[in-house]
């Protein structure tokens, strides 16, 4: 949890609220922007105001944003959120004091607001992550300021108030972590504890989802409530197919079996072509992309499943969720089949054969000793 | 590697193959037993006597009319919940794209709702089976540890895939993987236990009908 000194403008410096007013947005402009993001966060209506009312009293809360071994599409998507848009979250609401990729100063300067921001706000300030931190090497696959990403974590993790890991990488090991995983990655959760730690899972997350998630943990103060992988449930409570709109072709049977048939053209469901809806907790059927304009399974192509647990691995994206998976080259062919019936075919085979031969063996022996026996009373 | 992982990728990989095997095991061990040679004259041509065993299949189907009124509705019921089930398995979509990745061929299926009431209607029938077997004292004397495991691995699995269908109790993904990893100790189970009927059934009616047959008994 934030503690309410952090929440507190020190003397001298602005509240979120005297922020807002100097750029001219006023109280019920900013209630009705906290509200449209309560909304996004599937939050109660009422939370918005009272987000709102916290919001412009607290001093801006410390925010470091650390990235690993990543591809910087989480940050891509961080920048393209509608609601809160990033200049207003950086502008207005929390202190970016420290983003390799967005922060003008570089080098020196950059580690040195790091580690003024860590210092200054220690105990009070978040963390974000994005990009798994490779141990490999002793930790030599990915440094910044000649300090490998696993030191850098554990020493930010030590004075943070909460952390939000971004994208899969951070929260699950991600595309670094996919077998056979050559930097020794890992996730945040596997690196330290004693930290609250929020995943926002997603290869990328949507962006609503990032600064969401980071605005209702800085105006409430409260970690969100989170499931067994935790990620915040107003975003992760439902799969992606509890909420698809293609839903009724699957409850009526009608899938699409190629990408260019008439039921792709129909719109039909995509699960035989491998969309993993059913299985992937996510916000796409609902929040969407790019300002709530589509999601993937709108596009036509089915869900990758990119915001569970070692997504990367789990067999071809192309095929349907039910279907065997034969190793690590993703489902069983009917040629993998036949080979494999045909040699079990030939040990069964071999075991009756050897069983039936035992059989009569002994039903030959019992035979003659009947006959032995009946010699015998003659 | 998670659950569903594991339930559809190596457990299922060994289930197949025990299977397989233990199918063709006792299919060989029971075909390459010793009979006993018939030393009397056939009462019948042998085209008569693997006749009358081919058309045994059909007679030993349902109940002799003698009995039809005491065994009728058991035999009946048991034919209901095993068509059902045959439905559920070859035309529920999931299925279909199970099958057809495992043997290369897809079919149309059934709607999800149409499914459903089957397989609603197929479990409550295979529980009336389990009350007919521990209410007639003569089933319940004539039934073992197999008969109660055969039926409850049968009834896991299709507890499992409705509860899957409908997603209660869990997650979509833990319920598919428990439903699969369900199927896999069914295909472990199914050639050591009364599973085996299934290939059994019909060649065991035909060859007593022909043994009968060839002696020149009605069967
Ligand atoms: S397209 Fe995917 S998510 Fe949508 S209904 Fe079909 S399987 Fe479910």
């Amino acid at each position: 949890m934030i503690t309410r000194d952090a929440a507190t403008p020190a003397s001298g410096q602005l509240s979120v609220g005297e922020m807002l007013l100097a750029h001219g947005i006023g109280r019920r402009g900013f209630i009705k922007f906290c509200t449209a993001a309560a909304s996004a966060m599937a939050l109660p209506p009422w939370m918005g105001a009272a987000m709102a009312e916290q919001l412009r009293n607290a001093a801006r809360p410390s925010v470091v944003y650390l990235s690993f071994q990543e591809c910087t599409g989480c940050f891509e998507s961080f920048t393209r959120s509608f609601a809160p848009t990033i200049e207003n979250l950086i502008f207005n609401v929390i202190s970016l004091d420290y983003d390799d990729t967005l922060m003008a100063a570089a080098g020196d300067a950059a580690e040195a607001a790091l580690a003024s921001a860590m210092r200054d706000h220690f105990g009070n300030y978040v963390v974000v992550v994005d990009g798994s931190i490779p141990t490999g090497a002793g930790g030599a696959y990915c440094t910044a300021g000649g300090r490998s990403a696993v030191d850098t974590l554990r020493e930010a993790a030590k004075g943070a108030s909460a952390i939000i890991c971004v994208g899969t990488c951070s929260s699950f090991g991600g595309i670094p972590f996919a077998d056979p995983n050559p930097t020794g990655a890992w996730p945040v959760t596997a690196i330290v504890g004693g930290v609250p730690i929020i995943n926002v899972s997603g290869c990328p997350p949507i962006p609503e989802v990032i600064t969401g998630t980071l605005l209702q943990l800085v105006s409430t103060g409260q970690i969100p409530d989170l499931d067994e992988h935790r990620r915040p449930k107003a975003f992760f409570g439902n799969t992606i197919h509890d909420r698809c709109y293609r839903r009724p072709f699957f409850d009526a049977g009608k899938f699409a079996k190629t990408f260019d048939d008439e039921g792709a053209r129909n719109g039909w469901c995509l699960y035989e072509l491998g969309c993993k809806g059913p299985t992937t907790f996510n916000a796409c059927a609902t929040l969407k992309w790019n300002g709530g304009t589509s999601f993937p399974i709108e596009s036509g192509h089915g869900c990758l499943g990119c915001s569970e647990p070692g997504f990367w691995d789990k067999g071809s994206f192309y095929s349907a969720e039910s279907t065997p998976q034969w190793g690590k080259a993703g489902e069983a062919t009917p040629k993998q089949v036949v080979e494999l019936a045909g040699i079990t075919a030939g040990v069964g085979a071999v075991l009756g054969t050897a069983s039936a031969g035992v059989s009569r063996l002994r039903q030959a022996s019992r035979q003659k000793a009947a006959e032995h026996e009946h010699q015998g009373d003659e | 590697m998670d659950l569903l992982s594991f339930a559809r990728g190596p457990a299922l990989k060994v289930a197949l193959a025990v299977f397989c095997a233990g199918v063709v095991w006792r299919i060989a061990a029971f075909a390459l037993l010793r009979i006993r040679r018939d030393l009397n004259r056939p009462r019948n041509s042998l085209f008569k006597y693997l006749g009358a065993g081919l058309y045994t299949i059909g007679t030993r189907s349902w109940p002799h009319p003698e009995f039809i009124r005491r065994t009728g509705a058991g035999e009946a019921l048991g034919y209901s919940y095993h068509m059902g089930l045959f439905v559920v398995v070859l035309l529920f979509a999931p299925h279909i794209a199970f099958l057809g990745s495992l043997f290369g061929i897809t079919w149309p299926g059934l709607p999800n709702s149409v499914i459903t009431v089957i397989a609603v209607i197929s479990l409550t029938l295979f529980l009336a089976v389990l009350f007919r077997r521990v209410t007639s004292p003569v089933i319940r004397m004539l039934s073992n540890f197999d008969d109660y495991f055969s039926w409850f691995i049968t009834m896991l699995v299709m507890v499992t895939g409705l509860a899957a269908t409908a997603q209660i109790g869990a997650r979509y993904s833990t319920l598919v993987a428990v439903h699969i990893l369900s199927v896999d100790v069914l295909l472990l189970w199914f050639p050591f236990g009364k599973l085996m009927h299934a290939f059994y059934i019909f060649p065991s009616r035909a060859i007593n009908g022909a043994i009968l047959a060839r002696k020149g008994a009605a069967s």
